[in-house]
């Protein structure tokens, strides 16, 4: 494999200082002019920046425009090389105005060589990107700086989200960053991890007797009746665009092209549909050749309505009421952008994959033990997605597969060891003593 | 008689009504007969086919009416019909 140049921006100083952000609004083009307000992307009906994510005439959702010629004449290659590190150096296509005062060091994540465990997944070709690295270790941090950064400028009182799991530590994380209070709905079963992750950042955690999907039904009633800031649900067409930053970094990390294949989980679909748009974008401005990239999506198997839909040639999602996965952060039985995730995934020449909760388990350990890279359970649903793919066909061998391993196994950790017995590789305790320790190692052998 | 918990964004064509008391056995006679009060509505909530609109979710006492027998689903006198916009979470 030729090996373009990796090496992410390297962090030297914290974003958060204005002053270290080369990006600001004078060196960029005015909001007015990029930002040209908000869409109905089923009518097309044009709507005013605002907390809203509904299209008033036919219900459908909400997404920002921007005029890409004026993006065009100002971002280069050359001016994002100039930046500091992090999704700000991407302003341009971003629906903020200029880089906020203040948040969290996200995204520059690197993008990392498989080698090790391509052969495993039947490829030649693999590249990680691995987002586990994020400051509240998912990708979710992506999504939530632009919310919570928005949030800002719409002086909303409080920040909160429905989550399974990941977007809760995010958004905790993000208002703790911006100063905002943060209330946090998951469903009661969720893992422990996940929750005591979102307390430590002085957020109000409040369970649900109840799916996921039945937590963001309720937080679509409390966000209408509080005016509280939901990251995903009112400022849902801000923070859908923050995952367009895993394609500009994908691309930047490759020399500036895109790959044969992108493999994402999918959950909402959120994610998958805006790294398929991130790369658009890219080439829509220059940035990058406009090339075919086939988007492959993993689903668990105990919650796929995306992946059934492709199966049955359908775009309809027909939900999930019960789901049955340890892979809780994609346990959405109703997933928003469903339809859309399917259409990209058959348009592209792409899948939906749906895998085995013992595959997931089975690929967190191989990719922690041949990679060093630690994954929650949609990593290993990724992984499983792109060996599926493959055996599909619809991944070539020689294919360049970038895959996005998005949250951090430490958020899951009793999903390691589905299908194997506990403790293995855990020698017991031991005296302190060189006799005893030479003692155990000869019983190893 | 069943109650519909009409969303802000469809309050402009309830007169602002955020609570509306409409009568109906099914899920469609209740939405029907929603439509037939406000017409203001019909565009939003259904197509042409009479069906409902794949951007608005429907749930009856907080069960999405999908998982129940759909727009078919019996309706109660005091039951409580909440529509939503489908396009949030994750």
């Amino acid at each position: 494999m030729t090996a373009p140049t990796l090496t992410p921006p390297t962090w030297t100083a914290t974003p958060a200082s204005p002053a270290a952000t080369p990006a600001g609004p004078a060196a960029t083009a005015s909001h007015a002019q990029r930002i040209t307000g908000m869409a109905c992307r089923n009518c097309g009906l044009a709507q005013p920046l605002a907390v809203a994510y509904v299209c008033p005439a036919c219900f459908g959702p909400l997404e920002v425009t921007y005029d890409y010629d004026v993006i065009a004449a100002t971002l280069t290659r050359e001016t994002i090389a100039s930046r500091p590190p992090g999704i700000w150096r991407y302003l341009e296509l971003l629906p903020v105005d200029a880089p906020p005062a203040r948040s969290l060091p996200v995204g520059s994540t690197p993008l990392l060589r498989g080698d090790r465990l391509a052969p495993v997944l039947g490829v030649d070709r693999l590249w990680i990107k691995d987002d586990t690295r994020n400051p509240s270790l998912s990708f979710k941090d992506r999504p939530a700086a632009i919310a919570a950064a928005r949030a800002v400028d719409f002086a909303v009182p409080a920040l909160a989200c429905a989550s399974t799991g990941n977007l809760a530590g995010a958004t905790a994380a993000a208002a703790a960053a911006v100063g905002l209070p943060a209330y946090v709905f998951i469903p009661a079963d969720l893992e422990t991890a996940k929750v005591d992750h979102a307390l430590s950042y002085g957020a109000t955690v409040v369970p649900i007797d109840g799916t996921y999907d039945d937590v963001n039904r309720l937080c679509l009633e409390i966000a209408d009746e509080t005016g509280w800031g939901f990251i995903n649900i009112n400022l849902r067409p801000f923070y859908a665009e923050g995952s367009k930053t895993l394609a500009y970094e994908i691309a930047e990390s490759l020399g500036w092209r895109s790959p044969d294949v992108v493999v994402a989980p999918v959950a909402s679909g959120a994610m998958f549909t805006r790294v398929a748009r991130g790369f658009e974008e890219l080439a829509e401005i220059g940035l990058i050749e406009r090339r075919p990239i086939r988007f492959v999506g993993g689903q668990a198997a105990g919650c796929s309505p995306v992946a059934t839909a492709y199966e049955a040639g359908t775009d309809v999602i027909e939900p999930v009421r019960q789901p049955d996965t340890i892979v809780r952060s994609l346990a959405i039985g109703n997933p928003a952008d469903g339809r859309y995730a399917v259409e990209l995934a058959r348009d592209s020449g792409g899948s939906v994959e749906a895998i085995a909760d013992a595959v997931t388990a089975e690929l967190i350990r191989d990719v922690a033990r041949l990679e060093g890279i630690f994954p929650e359970t949609a990593g290993g649903v990724t992984l499983g997605a792109v060996a599926a793919a493959r055996r599909r066909g619809v991944i070539r061998k020689d294919d360049e597969v970038v895959a996005l391993l998005t949250g951090n196994g430490l958020k899951t950790p009793d999903a390691r060891t589905l299908g194997v017995a506990a403790g293995v590789g855990l020698a017991p305790v031991l005296r302190p003593s060189l006799s005893a320790f030479e003692a155990w190692l000869e019983a190893q052998s | 008689m069943s109650t519909v918990r009409i969303p802000p964004t469809l309050r402009t064509a309830t007169g602002g009504e955020k609570l509306v008391n409409v009568p109906g056995g099914t899920v469609r006679e209740v939405i029907r007969g929603l439509v037939d009060a406000h017409p203001g509505l019909e565009s939003q909530l259904l197509t042409q086919d009479g069906d409902l609109n794949r951007f608005v979710n429907a749930f009856l006492n907080d069960t999405d009416v999908r998982h129940l027998q759909a727009l078919e689903t019996h309706v109660g006198d005091g039951d409580t019909l909440v529509l939503l916009p489908a396009m949030a979470g994750g």
